[in-house]
Formats: C-alpha cells, sequence, structure tokens
C-alpha cells in the first residue's frame, strides 16, 4: 500500500485508468499481432501533429463538452442521465429544422434561436424523465434510455415524414443549412488546416464555465449538489427535491442539447437519418466520468477522447489496426475508473492533520468542562474525522 | 388472408421476436433478484451474437442443422464469460452497478468489430447458411386450428425459451437456491447472518444473466440478423431489461412482457400486411414498446417493487 495526500490521490485515479486503459488496448492490439507503438504513435501523431488534426480533434471535443457537462449536472442531483443521445439528438433535429425553415432571419437572430431551440429540445426529454421521477419516484435510468429510443424513432419519422420535402435531399439527409444559421468560421477553419472547427468550441468553453461558476458559486448549483448527497437532509433544510430533480434535469438536457446542435450547426450542417443512439451522448458519458464530473477534468477528458478518436481514424490508415480499438481502450478507461475501490487498496489516504486534545490521556473531565454529559475519560488520540 | 393464417403469421413472427427478449430478460430477473441490477444486458447480448456468428461461420459445414443450436451454446458461454467482469467489478470491486453495466455496453460492439474485421478483414460477417428457421412441432401440429396457429412454421427457440421460463420460475420460487438468491437480492445483511454466501449467490445471479442474455444474442443473431455488425444488437437488452420491469422482476412476468414487446416489434415489420394497421405510420409501432414501458412504470409499479438492495453493494464486514 502506497501513502498519498487525499488531494494527488484524486489525480491518480483517472491518470492510472487511462494508463491502464491504454494498457488493455495494446494488449489486445498484441494478441492480434498489431504493434501497439506502431499504432499508439500513429494516433497521437495523427491528432496533433498538423494543424488539420488539431482542429479536428478540437472539433470532435467540443460536443462531448456539451454532453459531459450534461451528464455532471444530473450527476450531481444524484441521478444517472443515460440519456444524453437521445437529448442530443433531438437538439440536433430541432437546430437544423428552425435554420433550415428560417433561411432569410439575420444571423444573430437565427443562431441564438437555432441553438435555444435545440437546448429546449433536450430539456424537454430530459424534463420528461425528472419530472416522472419526481413526481412518481420511477426509476431515471429506465425512462431516458427508453426516452433515447422514442427520440430516435420520432426523430426519423419527424425528418422524413413530416419535414417539408423542400427541406431535404431524399430521405435520409436534410439540405446543408445556410451561411447564416451556421456555427462555421471561415478564419478559424483556415486556421487549422481547413478542418471542421467551428464556433462551437468558444459555446463550449463558455459551458464550462457556467457549470463551475453554477455549481461554486449559486444557490442553484449548491441546492443541486445538497440534494444529490444528502435528499433527506436538504429537505429538512427546505431545499425542495422535486424542484431541484426537475431543475438538474432540464439543465442536463439543455445542455446536451446544445451538444447536438454543435453537431448539427457547426460539424455536419445538415441532419441524416441515424439508426442508433448517436455517439456523443455515450462518450459524454465517458467524460464525465472520467473527469470526476469536475469542470477541468470534462475538459482534459474530452479532448483526450477526441485525440483517440480523430488519432483512430489515422490509427487505422497508418498502422492498419481497425479502428474499433479506440472504443475499447474508452471502455476499459471507464472500467478502471468504476473499480476505484482497487485504488482505495492500492493507495492509503496520508493523515496530515492530528487531532490533539488539549486535555492529557487519562485526564478526567469535571463535570463543569462536561457541561452536562456524564464524565468521560479520553482514551486516544486521533485523526481528525 | 384467412383467419387462421393471419393468426399462424402474427403469433409466429410474435415468437421469433419475443425470443431473443424472453432469453435475455430471464437473465435480467435473476441477475436483479440477486442484488445486481445489470444494464449490461445489451452488451452481453452482442457478445453472444457476435460469438455464435463466428461458431456459425467457421462450422456450419461439419454439423449442419445443429449448427444454430450449438452456436447458441456457445454464445451463451460467452455471455457467461464476458458477465464475470460485471460480477467481477460490481460483487468484489463494489463498482458502481450502472456505471459497470454501462462498461460492458460500451466495450462489447467494439469487440465485436474488432474481432470481426481481424478475422474476416471487413466490418461486417458475411450472412450464415444455417439459423434456425421455422420448424413444426412433432405431434402438437397435427392439432387441428391450435397446431396450425402456434405450432406451424413456429420458431423452435421461442419454445424452448417459454420451457426454461417454467423451469427458472420453479428454481427461483420453489427450490432452496432460488429462496436464497432472492434472500441475498432483499436484504444481504440478514441473509448473511442466516449463513447464506451472498457473493456466491450474487455470481450465480450475474452469471446466469449472462449464459441467458448471450443465448438471447445469438437467438437474435441466427435467427432475425443473419450475419454481425454493429447495428445488430440495438436496443434488444434495453428492451429485455424493461421487460423485468414491466414483468415485476418475476420470470413468468418477464416472459409475458418479452411476448408482448416481441408482438410490438413484429407489428411494425409485419403490419403492412395486416389488414386496418397499413394505414398507421410505423413509428408508432416503432415506440410502442418503450412508450408502454415508461407508462406502466409510472401508472402500475410503486417505487418499492424491485428486489430492496438491487444495485446495492454488499460489503462483508471483517
Amino acid at each position: 500500500m502506497i501513502k498519498v495526500s487525499a488531494k494527488t490521490k484524486r489525480y491518480l485515479v483517472p491518470i492510472i485508468s487511462v494508463i491502464a486503459g491504454f494498457l488493455i488496448g495494446a494488449i489486445i492490439m498484441l494478441i492480434w499481432s498489431y504493434n501497439p507503438i506502431t499504432a499508439y504513435s500513429s494516433m497521437f501523431a495523427s491528432a496533433l501533429g498538423n494543424m488539420n488534426g488539431l482542429g479536428e480533434t478540437i472539433r470532435e471535443a467540443t460536443p462531448l463538452i456539451f454532453t459531459a457537462v450534461g451528464f455532471a449536472i444530473a450527476s450531481k442531483a444524484g441521478f444517472f442521465n443515460i440519456g444524453l443521445p437521445g437529448q442530443a439528438q433531438a437538439g440536433w433535429l430541432t437546430s437544423v429544422w428552425i435554420v433550415l425553415a428560417n433561411p432569410t432571419l439575420p444571423k444573430y437572430i437565427l443562431l441564438p434561436l437555432a441553438i435555444l431551440a435545440g437546448a429546449l429540445a433536450g430539456a424537454i426529454v430530459a424534463g420528461i424523465a425528472g419530472f416522472l421521477r419526481a413526481y412518481f419516484g420511477t426509476n431515471e435510468v429506465i425512462t431516458t434510455i427508453m426516452l433515447n429510443y422514442i427520440v430516435l424513432y420520432l426523430c426519423q419519422y419527424l425528418m422524413q415524414q413530416v419535414m417539408p420535402e423542400s427541406l431535404r435531399n431524399g430521405a435520409d439527409t436534410t439540405k446543408d443549412i445556410p451561411a447564416n444559421g451556421s456555427l462555421h468560421l471561415d478564419w478559424l477553419s483556415h486556421l487549422f488546416g481547413d478542418s471542421r472547427i467551428n464556433a462551437g468550441i468558444f459555446l463550449g468553453v463558455g459551458a464550462i464555465l457556467i457549470y463551475w461558476f453554477l455549481m461554486k458559486k449559486t444557490t442553484v448549483g449548491f441546492e443541486i449538489k445538497a440534494v444529490g448527497l444528502n435528499p433527506f437532509a436538504s429537505r429538512y433544510a427546505g431545499i425542495s427535491a422535486k424542484k431541484n430533480i426537475i431543475l438538474s434535469m432540464l439543465l442536463s438536457g439543455g445542455f446536451a442539447g446544445i451538444g447536438g446542435v454543435v453537431q448539427g450547426l457547426g460539424t455536419y450542417q445538415n441532419y441524416f437519418t441515424q439508426t442508433s443512439s448517436i455517439n456523443i451522448g455515450w462518450d459524454g458519458l465517458s467524460v464525465a466520468l472520467l473527469g470526476n464530473s469536475t469542470a477541468i477534468g470534462i475538459l482534459i477528458a474530452s479532448l483526450l477522447f477526441s485525440i483517440l478518436k480523430i488519432g483512430g481514424l489515422g490509427m487505422q490508415t497508418v498502422a492498419g489496426v481497425p479502428y474499433e480499438i479506440v472504443s475499447i481502450v474508452i471502455a476499459a478507461i471507464i472500467f478502471f475508473i468504476a473499480i476505484k475501490y482497487v485504488f482505495d487498496l492500492l493507495f492509503a489516504v496520508k493523515k496530515t492533520a492530528s487531532y490533539k486534545h488539549p486535555l492529557k490521556k487519562g485526564t478526567e473531565i469535571g463535570p463543569n468542562n462536561g457541561v452536562d454529559g456524564p464524565n468521560i475519560k479520553l482514551q486516544k488520540e486521533g485523526p481528525v474525522l | 388472408m384467412n383467419l387462421t393464417s393471419l393468426l399462424a403469421l402474427i403469433v409466429s413472427s410474435t415468437l421469433v421476436y419475443s425470443a431473443p427478449l424472453i432469453l435475455a430478460s430471464l437473465g435480467g430477473v435473476y441477475s436483479e433478484n440477486s442484488g445486481v441490477v445489470n444494464i449490461g444486458l445489451e452488451g452481453i447480448m452482442t457478445v453472444g451474437a457476435f460469438t455464435s456468428i463466428i461458431f456459425n461461420l467457421t462450422f456450419a459445414q461439419d454439423f449442419g442443422a445443429a449448427t444454430p443450436w450449438l452456436g447458441a451454446l456457445v454464445g451463451a458461454i460467452f455471455g457467461l464469460i464476458f458477465s464475470l467482469l460485471h460480477a467481477f467489478a460490481t460483487i468484489n470491486l463494489h463498482a458502481d452497478h450502472i456505471i459497470s453495466g454501462t462498461v460492458l455496453n460500451l466495450l462489447a460492439p467494439p469487440l465485436g468489430v474488432f474481432l470481426i474485421k481481424a478475422i474476416y478483414e471487413k466490418g461486417q460477417t458475411p450472412n450464415i447458411t444455417a439459423n434456425f428457421g421455422y420448424t413444426n412441432i412433432p405431434g402438437l401440429a397435427d392439432i387441428p386450428v391450435i397446431g396450425k396457429i402456434f405450432f406451424t412454421n413456429t420458431s423452435a427457440p421461442a419454445w424452448l425459451a417459454i420451457i426454461i421460463t417454467v423451469l427458472l420460475w420453479w428454481i427461483l420460487y420453489k427450490t432452496r437456491i432460488g429462496l436464497r438468491l432472492r434472500s441475498t437480492g432483499e436484504n444481504p445483511q440478514a441473509a448473511d447472518t442466516l449463513g447464506v454466501n451472498v457473493y456466491k449467490m450474487r455470481y450465480i445471479g450475474v452469471l446466469t444473466s449472462g449464459f441467458m442474455a448471450g443465448l438471447g444474442g445469438a437467438v437474435f443473431a441466427q435467427s432475425i440478423s443473419g450475419n454481425f455488425s454493429i447495428s445488430t444488437i440495438v436496443g434488444q437488452g434495453f428492451m429485455a431489461l424493461a421487460a423485468v420491469i414491466f414483468g415485476k422482476w418475476n420470470p413468468i412476468g418477464a416472459m409475458l412482457s418479452s411476448l408482448f414487446f416481441g408482438f410490438a416489434q413484429s407489428l411494425s415489420i409485419i403490419g403492412n400486411q395486416l389488414p386496418g394497421f397499413e394505414k398507421i405510420p410505423t413509428v408508432y409501432m416503432q415506440i410502442a414498446p418503450y412508450v408502454i414501458t415508461i407508462v406502466v412504470l409510472v401508472v402500475f409499479l410503486g417505487k418499492s417493487v424491485a428486489p430492496a438492495a438491487a444495485g446495492v453493494n454488499y460489503i462483508k464486514s471483517k
């Protein structure tokens, strides 16, 4: 057992998990006679080695920041929002639709409108689960999973059957959005080797700051955390559990929705039929778990997973290793995060401050000192609990 | 189309789509009754699906008609092995059940596609030649009308699943091991006090769920999809999980809800062949199982129907 301070341990858990995840990936590659060193070096080279790769990595991280913040807010309130894919998808379709339907509106109205509408769509989807949890005690894990599929099929239906044909290219793709509804920035894209990086990243950094501020500096964040830590105690303190359950799910879904918006108005510039729950939802969940739901943790974890995902494409072409190894590494990392009990066995937290009672061991506390308690003898000195 | 053949069509397609759900949901029932929430059913089904397909493609010429059955067994065994990960993480290492289950779901599809790519050098397997197909149950198929509707051109795995349901119900509610299993899901401390090995019971629960979900995935792959790709198992496991809850954590209930979900799923496939259904947009059929699950959860179930200690780690004191 290794003794470390509590703070060091907080950093060690994710770092060791990441290293262990990469090792698992390397072992699998070795078993199937791929060279892990070539694979990983080509991964990092293609994700970070040139401006285009760097731009794509940042672009990939953008929606993950939003979905991860969404997951984190819900988990602070004690909920496992596994419905991120559905919420993001709702945001994606809504924002693209709004932009396509109002191509003549000026950019300063259209863009904020589309983003807010996307956030609202995600918030509504998550809000259903929050409402059912607050008023009926329905398990949010099940409802959000079910909502993922409901949204998946509804989006397919809405796009293929309800959306006017003039907004679509055939059955499976919408038309590309006009420039005044797009997050695309020419100078930014050129700066990063004509990659698909877009203004979403500024929104993403903003989201991280808002999340940090919300959780650390506002009553809303305090109440959400209190409900998550102890719903009964917060009820005695006059905090409405129902209100905070719904509020946290609305916020969570809102952020996830903007994650979808960034995909639609930034990355793809359109919406196309999805056959399974969209990736940014699951990846956002992984990012939040790795980042331990802290603002800075989410930022770093989203960049790390984007390096894996963008670098994985390069790894596939350069080293010939199937892209799926990336997802295996991510899953392995989350597995190691999940079994943090092992880290408790490996690392003991150093006792920094020690509590010393002013009285000597065995000294009797007189009736006055003990107020109206019984006469007790101090048995031992111990750490501050 | 006359009434008998119409009913026969509905029944047989319902059974085909229900079989994987019944098998996987039975696994879920065992896992949750032992106190371990298993949202990794989806991932385990994926493992069952791709291992059975690989087996089927490799050995079809050696085993002939027995291949899909052996493939199902292989899928089940690999499902069991895969679920060891969840069992070890949750029971021994006190991992959060939802996160650990999510890891299974995150891990299985890329693992499957990685292996498929490593073996077949493309992201999707060829189609299998030996699949479950449709069977006439000997003897029962000769009964007039009923035989035609239920036992002719029907899904053999589905009937097997129904028989397994009864067996597993009997084990869970009528035997000593079943009682012990349920006791660890309701109150592990009390069970431990009475000498029940909680960890062992929970292992039995989770590994049963691995075996059954693997079997379900294998049946799905070899009777419905016919090959393996990233989109072979999409939502089957989650639907099985819903069936567990809809069925109130009881094997018979899980089977009945799986049959219902299978019926709803098959309606979205065969709906346009049925009179009166062709006008309803398929989206309603597609979302029906999920909407109904939510409604049932809200309307019919209180908070305390699940095994009391499901999802709660039991840490034996030293």
